[in-house]
C-alpha cells in the first residue's frame, strides 16, 4: 500500500498537532506525585504528612489507609500495592500521594514528606534469593521468593548429552534494560458528577487497565473509564498499571477536579518496568557433523520486588531457549525470583532476547568446536514448515527461518567477510557474524487472545474505525487504516478514526507479544466485510435492485453499474438507524492444540503456534586501544509474514533492531543494594544518532495464511538477534568470549587483556 | 515580573516567576505543546525549540532568559496545512513513529540544514546526535532530513 504519508499519524506528529497523554492539562488540574522513601527493604513505621500538608497549595496527602478496595495491583500476580501501607520492598515503592494546585507546590511537598522506616534484610542477587534461608520479599508467602519454577522436558536430555561427541557449555548474563521511552509514564484522571472515572492514559492496555484500576480501588470495572491516546513509546512498559491506580486514586479524592500525574524521567527509571536481568547456564550436545542431538539449560530471572509480568516472560524465555533449531532432547528448567531490585516486567522480546543471547552464542561455540561454519550449522538444525519444535508444536504456520537464513549468506556483507576483516585499520579489529532468532507472537496457550473491533457509517456518510488496541509508535492505526480503506474501497483520509477508549470502543487485548496487528487487524478486516455487506444490501433497497451483490461499495456511495444508478452513503445514512451502522467483529488467535506433556509448572502463555524469524549480520569494528565496539554496518532479513505497509515493517525492524545494539552495546541499568547507578539519561545510555550503522532489512517472501493481509507479528522479533550477532562478531574480530552483556569498553578491554596473558 | 518575548512570530507578554523553567512556560502556559519533555535534565533534545534562530535546550532555560527573544517551536516551522518541507519529508520517509522526539529533531534538523545545506549522512548523525529517539533507529530520520535538503537545493525529490 501507498499513499504519499502511509501512516495517517505521521503528519499529524511531525506537526508537533498530535496530543499524546502528556500533553493533557485540564481547566484546573491538580498536579499528583509520588512519595518514595528509597529504602531497598524497609518496614513503614510511619508516614510524616503535616509539613507538606501545611504549605499553601497543597491539598492532600494520601496514604495506603486512604486506599480502598485491595489495594493491590499486578496483571497476573496481585502482589504490588498501590501505596505501601505495612513494608516497601524496593527503593522505588511509594508510600504517599500528594495532590497539589501546581507543579512547583507538589515538588516542595515531596521534598517536605519523611518517613520512618525500620531497615529490613534485604537479598539483592536471584541466586541467593532462592537460597531457603535467604531474607523474604514477601513475608510467609509459600515458595518463598521463587515467585515461579518451571520446566520443559523432552527426551532424555542427560542421557544423550553423555552420548554426544561434542558438548559445548556456557554461563551468559543479561542486564537490566530500560524502555527508555520518551514519554514517561504519564495521564490524567477525573471523577465526573455521575460518579464515572474518566482516565486518559499512556498505555497499552486500556482494558486491562479497567479491570486493574478497579480490583486495585475497589470500584465497579463499568465505572471506569480508560482512554488511550497515541502513546510516546511503550516497548512493554505501559503494559501494566504505571500511573493508573494512583492516578485513580488521586482522583477519588480530588472532588471531582481532574488530576495529572507525569513521572520524572528518574521515577520512571525507578519505579518504572525494565527488562529482566537473566542468568543463563547451558549445555549444548551434537553430533560430529554438527546435527543437534541435546540440550540442558537453566535460565534466572530477577524479577525485582514484583511479580508483574515475570512468570510470563520467564515462560516465553524458556520456550525460546532452544533457538529455532531441531533438538530431540530438552530440559530446560527456569525460575523467576523475587529480590529487593526494582521491578522487572514486560519488554520488546520478553524473555526471549535473553535466551537467543544464549541459544545463539551456544551455536557459535559449537561451530567452532566442529570447525564448520556456524551459518551451515544453522541452517542445517533450523526448523522448517510442518516440523515439530523444541516443545513438541508443530510449526503449521509460515516458518522462513531457512529463507531468512540463507539471505545473508547471499549477502555481500556475508560473502566478503574475510577480505573485509583483513582490510582493517591500524590498531582496529573486525569481525563479521550471524545470529538467528524466532518470537512467538500472541500470548501464547490458556489465555484468550482477543480483539473485537467495530466499523460504523456515521450520519455524514463516511466510515468510521474504533482502534481497541493502542499505538505505542508502532503505527498499527495506520495499518489497520490501511486495511480498512482497502476493505471498504474508500480513500484513507475519508476515514474516521477513533483511538482506544473503553466506553465507545469494543474490548481488545493489549498492545504487545507482536499481537497488535495480527489479531486487530483480523477482527477489523471481518468488521468491514461484514459492514460492506451490509451497506449493499441496504443500497440495494434504495435503488431497487434486486441483487445486491451486483452493486459496488466505491468512495462515498454505492453503484449499480449495470442500471446506471448509484446512491451517496451520506443519503443512505440518514434513513438508517445507528445501530443499524454498525458493525462488530472480534477474531481469536489460534492456539497450539497439541501439547504435549513437556512442560511442569507454565500457567499461562505456553506454548505458542505462530513464530516470527529474523536472521542478522553483524560487522563490526573493535578499538584495541579503547576497547570500544562499533557496530559498521547490520542487516536483518525477517518472515514476519506477509507485508501490509512496507515502511512500517521496516520501521519496526529498524527500532527493534536499535534496541537490540543498544542492549549489545551500552544499556545496563546498574544497581548496588537495590539503588540504580544509573538513574537518569546521562548515566543510563541509549544509542544515538552516532551509536548506530544503518540497519537494513528485507523482507523474506511468506505469507501466514491465518494473518490478515497473510501478516504476523513483527514488533519484537528484531530485538533478539543483535545482542548475540554483536558478541559473536567481536568474538571473531578478536578471539575474546564476552558471556556478560552490554559489552561495554571495560569488559572488552578487560577480555583482551586476559587474551594477551594467556598467549 | 512579565517576560516579553516572540513565540513563533507573535509577541507574548507573560507575568509569571522569571526562575521557571522555559520549556513548562511555553508548554503549559503558552500551549506549545510540540515541546516535549522527554528528561528535564538536558539530555534528550525533545525540548528543543530555536531561541534566535539557535538550538536550545528549553528544559534548561530559564523564563528570565527568553525576554526580547525569538522563540520558534516546531507548530512555528509548520502546521498540517502548509507544512514544513521537513515536517513532510518526516512523514513521507517513514520517520516518525511513536512521535515524540519529532518535534524536537525537526527542529534540530533544521538548525543542521541552515548551517549546512548539503550534509553527507554522517554529517546529519552527528547533527542529530543530541535528540535521541528510541523508536526509528535513526536511518529513517537521516533518510527524511537528506531528502529535505534535497528538495531545499531545488533538487529533484529522488524516488
Ligand atoms: S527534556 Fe530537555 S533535553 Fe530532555
Ligand atoms: S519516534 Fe519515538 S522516540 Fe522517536
Amino acid at each position: 500500500m501507498s499513499g504519499r504519508f502511509p501512516r495517517v499519524d505521521a503528519l499529524p506528529k511531525a506537526c508537533g498537532a498530535e496530543r499524546f497523554a502528556a500533553d493533557q492539562y485540564p481547566e484546573g488540574c491538580l498536579w499528583a506525585g509520588a512519595f518514595r522513601p528509597g529504602a531497598a527493604h524497609a518496614r513503614v513505621l510511619a508516614v510524616h504528612t503535616a509539613e507538606a500538608l501545611a504549605l499553601p497549595g497543597v491539598l492532600k496527602v494520601l496514604t495506603a489507609a486512604d486506599v480502598p478496595g485491595a489495594n493491590l495491583q499486578g496483571i497476573v500476580h496481585k502482589d504490588q500495592p498501590v501505596l505501601c501501607g505495612d513494608v516497601v520492598r524496593h527503593a522505588g515503592d511509594p508510600v504517599a500521594l500528594v495532590l497539589a494546585e501546581s507543579r512547583e507546590a507538589l515538588e516542595r511537598a515531596l521534598g517536605l514528606l519523611r518517613a520512618d522506616l525500620e531497615p529490613l534484610p534485604a537479598v539483592f542477587d536471584p541466586r541467593e534469593a532462592m537460597r531457603p534461608g535467604a531474607p523474604r520479599v514477601h513475608a510467609g508467602r509459600e515458595g518463598g521468593n521463587v515467585l515461579m519454577a518451571a520446566e520443559i522436558r523432552k527426551g532424555d536430555a542427560a542421557r544423550a548429552l553423555a552420548a554426544c561427541p561434542v558438548v559445548v557449555r556456557g554461563t551468559f548474563e543479561t542486564p537490566r534494560q530500560a524502555p527508555a521511552f520518551l514519554e514517561t509514564e504519564c495521564g490524567v484522571a477525573r471523577r465526573l458528577p455521575d460518579g464515572v472515572l474518566d482516565m486518559t492514559v499512556s498505555t497499552q492496555s486500556p482494558f486491562r487497565d479497567r479491570f486493574e484500576v478497579a480490583q486495585a480501588l475497589g470500584l465497579d470495572p463499568l465505572s471506569v473509564r480508560v482512554r488511550a491516546p497515541y502513546l510516546g513509546g511503550g516497548f512493554g512498559g505501559k503494559d501494566g498499571s504505571t500511573v493508573q491506580c494512583l492516578l485513580a486514586l488521586a482522583a477519588l479524592h480530588a472532588d471531582g477536579r481532574p488530576v495529572r500525574m507525569a513521572w520524572s524521567r528518574e521515577e520512571s527509571f525507578s519505579a518504572g518496568y525494565k527488562r529482566h536481568p537473566s542468568i543463563l547456564r547451558c549445555e549444548l550436545g551434537a553430533d560430529r557433523d554438527g546435527t543437534l542431538r541435546a540440550l540442558r539449560c537453566r535460565m534466572v530471572l530477577d524479577t525485582g520486588a514484583y511479580a508483574h509480568l515475570g512468570g510470563e516472560v520467564l515462560e516465553l524465555g524458556m520456550e525460546h531457549m532452544a533457538g529455532p533449531y531441531r533438538v530431540p532432547h530438552i530440559l530446560v528448567r527456569g525460575f523467576c525470583v523475587y529480590t529487593n531490585n526494582p521491578v522487572s516486567g514486560a519488554m520488546r522480546g520478553f524473555g526471549v532476547a535473553q535466551a537467543t543471547f544464549c541459544a545463539e552464542r551456544m551455536m557459535d561455540r559449537l561451530a567452532a568446536k566442529l570447525g564448520l561454519d556456524p551459518l551451515e550449522l544453522r541452517l542445517k538444525n533450523v526448523l522448517g514448515p510442518g516440523e515439530e519444535n523444541a516443545c513438541g508444536v508443530r510449526l503449521t504456520g509460515s516458518t522462513e527461518a531457512r529463507a531468512c537464513l540463507t539471505a545473508l549468506r547471499d549477502h555481500p556483507f556475508w560473502a566478503s567477510r574475510r577480505e573485509w576483516a583483513a582490510q582493517a585499520p591500524a590498531r582496529t579489529r573486525r569481525g563479521v557474524a550471524v545470529a538467528l532468532a524466532h518470537n512467538a507472537m500472541g500470548y501464547g496457550g490458556g489465555l484468550p487472545d482477543m480483539a473485537a473491533a467495530k466499523v460504523e457509517l456515521t450520519e455524514e456518510g463516511r466510515f468510521r474505525i474504533y482502534c481497541a488496541v493502542s499505538d505505542m509508535g508502532q503505527g498499527n492505526v495506520g495499518g489497520h487504516a490501511a486495511m480498512a480503506a482497502q476493505a471498504l474501497n474508500q480513500p484513507r483520509e475519508e476515514l474516521d478514526i477513533v483511538l482506544p477508549d473503553t466506553e465507545r470502543c469494543h474490548p481488545s487485548g493489549s498492545s504487545a507479544a507482536g499481537r497488535t496487528t495480527y489479531t486487530f487487524g483480523n477482527a477489523l478486516l471481518k468488521a468491514c466485510a461484514a459492514m460492506a455487506d451490509k451497506v449493499r444490501a441496504r443500497a440495494a433497497l434504495f435503488l431497487l435492485c434486486d441483487d445486491p451483490s451486483s452493486l459496488v461499495l466505491e468512495s462515498g456511495r454505492v453503484i449499480w453499474p449495470d442500471a446506471c444508478k448509484s446512491v451517496s452513503l451520506a443519503l443512505m445514512a440518514r434513513f438508517l438507524p445507528r445501530d443499524d451502522r454498525i458493525s462488530v467483529a472480534e477474531f481469536a488467535m489460534p492456539v497450539a492444540r497439541e501439547v504435549s506433556g513437556a512442560s511442569r509448572g507454565f500457567v499461562l502463555g505456553f506454548p505458542h503456534l505462530l513464530f516470527a524469524y529474523s536472521a542478522h549480520l553483524a560487522r563490526v569494528e573493535l578499538d584495541e586501544l579503547t576497547g570500544r565496539v562499533r557496530v559498521a554496518d547490520y542487516f536483518a532479513a525477517t518472515d514476519g509474514g506477509g507485508v501490509v505497509l512496507p515502511q512500517g515493517f521496516e520501521q519496526q525492524i529498524q527500532g527493534g533492531a536499535a534496541q537490540g545494539l543498544g542492549l549489545a552495546l551500552m544499556e545496563d541499568c546498574a544497581s548496588r543494594d537495590g539503588r540504580l547507578l544509573t538513574p537518569d539519561l546521562s548515566t543510563y545510555l541509549v544509542p544515538t544518532a552516532l551509536d548506530l550503522p544503518e540497519i537494513g532489512s528485507l523482507a523474506v517472501p511468506s505469507h501466514e495464511s491465518s494473518g490478515p493481509g497473510g501478516l504476523k507479528g513483527v514488533g519484537e522479533v528484531a530485538m533478539d538477534a543483535p545482542l548475540p550477532a554483536v558478541a559473536s562478531a567481536v568474538e571473531q574480530a578478536a578471539g575474546i568470549r564476552l558471556d556478560a552483556a552490554p559489552l561495554t569498553p571495560e569488559r572488552v578491554l578487560a577480555a583482551l587483556r586476559r587474551a594477551r596473558k594467556n598467549t | 515580573m512579565t517576560i516579553r518575548f516572540t513565540l513563533n512570530g507573535r509577541p507574548v507578554a507573560l507575568d509569571t516567576d522569571p526562575g521557571r523553567r522555559a520549556v513548562d512556560i511555553l508548554r503549559e502556559d503558552l500551549g506549545a505543546l510540540s515541546v516535549k519533555e522527554g528528561c528535564g535534565t538536558g539530555e534528550c533534545g525533545a525540548c528543543s525549540v530555536l531561541l534566535d534562530g539557535e538550538l536550545k535546550l528549553s528544559c534548561l532555560l530559564l523564563a528570565a532568559q527568553l525576554e526580547g527573544r525569538e522563540v520558534v517551536t516546531c507548530e512555528g516551522l509548520g502546521d498540517q496545512d502548509a507544512p514544513h518541507a521537513l515536517q513532510v519529508a518526516f512523514a513521507e520517509h517513514g520517520a516518525v513513529q511513536c512521535g515524540f522526539c519529532t518535534p524536537g529533531m525537526v527542529l534540530a534538523a533544521e538548525s543542521l540544514l541552515r548551517e549546512n545545506p548539503d550534509p553527507d549522512r554522517e554529517d546529519v548523525r552527528r547533527g542529530l546526535s543530541g535528540n535521541l529517539c528510541r523508536c526509528t533507529g535513526y536511518v529513517k530520520i537521516v533518510d527524511a532530513v537528506q531528502a529535505a535538503a534535497r528538495e531545499r537545493r531545488g533538487g529533484r525529490r529522488k524516488k
